[in-house]
């Protein structure tokens, strides 16, 4: 066997194992969160007594702060980039591309940099879900008449 | 038994999503925002309240969730006040997470400064 044979084989063989890995990571990671935040809304409500719907909402703001703050902290892009989609799914990635795009653009100013790249990555998250919610609620009146 | 089917719900939309961005060109923004509008179009089918009775925090961390509650909040904004409603709607169940996004990034932006 050649080098550039090879080289072939150790690239038809190396993606693979890297997708099989990161599929196992994103599940894991995803998981993880679903069942800590599923932990965080059962212990809320049972501490301040209040509605599964409004234990969410509170959870959400928890997930959101505590990301940001990672994210502030530095250390938050290390674990995006080994978790990748088991924290880009959830909540956590939401947050962190606002918390991360405000930090980075904050010394371009106020207005040019801070306010008009706040939302540049979570901007089409809901941009095309406030689209795809009107359009479909609108389905939904004219089939119920 | 929640806790186990929050982990398997959770998981399998990571899951799904890590094969999106590791088998197609797709950039990690397009893969948030479809999944935002499947939250949506899983919501309209009446699929998405049965996930969140199944797997509780399984299914309302995931970015989903997001276009379910813009969608739910569109439908209760039509049912009590019409068309008007459904402007005024949507964004009241999903802004707290804007709104929450929004005040943390800045606040934290005041005392953090980027690492490079």
């Amino acid at each position: 066997m050649n080098k550039d044979e090879y080289q072939k084989l150790v690239k038809k063989h190396e993606p693979q194992e890297n997708k099989t890995q990161n599929a196992l990571f994103a599940f894991l990671t995803g998981g993880m969160i679903g069942f800590l935040v599923e932990g965080i809304i059962q212990l809320l409500m049972g501490i301040l007594n209040i509605s599964r719907v409004d234990a969410s909402t509170w959870t959400c703001l928890i997930v959101i702060f505590v990301s940001s703050l990672f994210t502030a902290l530095g250390f938050f892009d290390n674990w995006m980039c080994k978790a990748k989609a088991g924290l880009l799914l959830p909540t956590t990635g939401f947050a962190h591309s606002v918390s991360s795009s405000a930090l980075d653009y904050k010394k371009e100013g106020l207005v040019t940099g801070l306010g008009s790249n706040f939302f540049k990555l979570a901007g089409s998250v809901i941009l095309y879900g406030i689209v795809s919610a009107f359009i479909l609620v609108i389905v939904k009146v004219m089939i119920n008449g | 038994m929640t806790f186990i089917w929050a982990f398997i719900v959770a998981g399998l939309f990571c899951l799904v999503a890590q094969l999106i961005l590791d088998n197609t060109k797709l950039t990690p923004g397009h893969v948030t925002s479809m999944f935002t509008v499947l939250g949506a179009i899983l919501g309209f089918l009446g699929i998405y309240d049965k996930l969140i009775k199944l797997a509780g925090g399984g299914a309302s961390t995931i970015i989903s969730n997001f276009g379910y509650l813009l969608y739910k909040g569109g439908i209760e904004g039509y049912q009590s006040k019409g068309i008007l409603g459904i402007f005024t709607g949507i964004l009241t169940n999903g802004g707290a997470a804007i709104v929450g996004a929004v005040i943390f990034a800045v606040v934290l932006t005041i005392f953090f400064e980027p690492k490079d």
